[in-house]
């Protein structure tokens, strides 16, 4: 990361262009007595890089979020660990059918993590329902309960479309510029 | 030699099958309704209010021989005049045999609780009573299994819509989850006609999708 790049993203070379960069943030400081920088930028960077998943198996998909956890795909490469607990964790994978006697606990736990937090919603039947789309007893869609941020489609998916759900969200989160929600 | 010995097995177990029913035959006696064997298996036909008294029986009489009561479940015939049928799947692992029970037992009717003789009957009957509302006097702790807490019918009596009654959505008003009347934007469609295993066995309406037709 470099710390003052062109709109290209390269690094500006010492020069004329750098000089005149350097000097109108070193005017803001005296003017204002504070600059706007890309903290954000550095947020997002630490947020995306540390994504504690909530564990929150389901049903059947949650054996494929266990692959995406163990040492074939490894999520702790991008240092997302799973955590039992929601006060420890950024964000949640609602893995499989979200039941309606379910649903109330969903939303508690989700209640519980810390800001910022996000939620990914992972399969058919946490997607919207699903297979028991038309049951008497399954919650249509996770988002009715909470907002979610990403949706893997599959049932259930793959591990590795797990993880390319996981580095979507990454982007998203790089994406953003709040800092507080 | 040895294929002797192996073609042997199942004939042996016939006639253990065979000594068996009789033994039992004798031990409940005219508590039995009938019996028959089914893929080497017995199945006694019984009364639902003598069923606590066999269960006992079978558990501590006769050596002690059916200690496992494996699964308790119940059918529905829809069309019968007692409509359910409780079945007791109980497990002799000295004898190596299993043995069911059936008893009829009619709506609105109470079962007696066989919780106290098999703790495993517990959650069974708990199960029963949820999915269909089979009520078991004697029971400790009648809660529903595993439908919803309120919820009201009784699933496998396949007596309300399959969509139910109700669904759930967070209010974020209320800051809980809320129940509110089904609304569906598609109604359920049902295409059990165009199934690959049972294929085109009913007349189509008019209105229906044809099948498409696989020319080469």
């Amino acid at each position: 990361m470099g710390l003052i790049t062109s709109p290209h993203g390269q690094p500006i070379p010492p020069g004329a262009d750098q000089d005149m960069i350097l000097s109108a943030v070193g005017d803001e400081i005296q003017n204002r007595g504070f600059v706007i920088a890309q903290a954000d930028k550095l947020f997002n960077w630490a947020r995306s890089g540390s994504l504690w998943p909530m564990t929150f198996g389901l049903a059947c998909c949650a054996v494929e979020m266990m692959h995406s956890a163990s040492s074939r795909y490894d999520m702790d490469r991008f240092g997302m660990l799973f955590r039992p607990s929601p006060r420890q964790s950024d964000v949640m994978i609602v893995a499989a059918t979200l039941t309606n006697k379910m649903a109330p606990a969903l939303r508690k736990v989700y209640d519980q993590m810390a800001e910022p937090r996000w939620v990914l919603s992972m399969g058919s039947c946490a997607n919207g329902g699903g297979y028991y789309h038309y049951s008497y007893a399954v919650v249509r869609g996770c988002d009715r309960i909470v907002p979610v941020d990403v949706y893997v489609p599959g049932c259930p998916p793959t591990a590795e479309a797990l993880i390319y759900g996981l580095l979507q969200l990454q982007k998203k989160i790089r994406r953003t510029s709040t800092i507080a929600r | 030699m040895t294929d002797m010995t192996t073609s042997n097995v199942p004939q042996k177990k016939a006639e253990m099958t065979e000594s068996l029913k009789l033994q039992l035959n004798t031990l409940l006696g005219a508590k039995v309704l009938a019996v028959d064997v089914f893929r080497g298996e017995l199945n006694f036909t019984v009364n639902i209010n003598d069923i606590p008294q066999i269960l006992l029986m079978l558990r501590d009489e006769n050596g002690g021989s059916f200690t496992q009561l494996s699964e308790l479940t119940a059918v529905d015939y829809p069309s019968r005049d007692k409509r359910f049928d409780v079945i007791y799947q109980l497990l002799s692992v000295t004898l190596n045999q299993r043995i069911r029970l059936k008893a009829e037992i009619g709506d609105g009717e109470v079962a007696p609780s066989v919780s106290h003789i098999f703790t495993s009957a517990e959650w069974s009957e708990r199960e029963v009573w949820d999915m269909f509302g089979i009520f078991f006097s004697g029971h400790n702790d009648l809660r529903r299994l595993l439908t919803d807490y309120g919820f009201e019918g009784h699933p496998l009596r396949k007596d309300f819509p399959l969509t139910g009654t109700v669904e759930t959505r967070y209010d974020d008003q209320e800051k809980r989850v809320i129940y509110e009347p089904v609304t569906l934007t598609q109604e359920f469609r049902d295409f059990d006609y165009m199934s690959p295993w049972e294929g085109v066995q009913t007349a189509m309406r008019q209105d229906d999708p044809q099948p498409v037709q696989d020319d080469e």
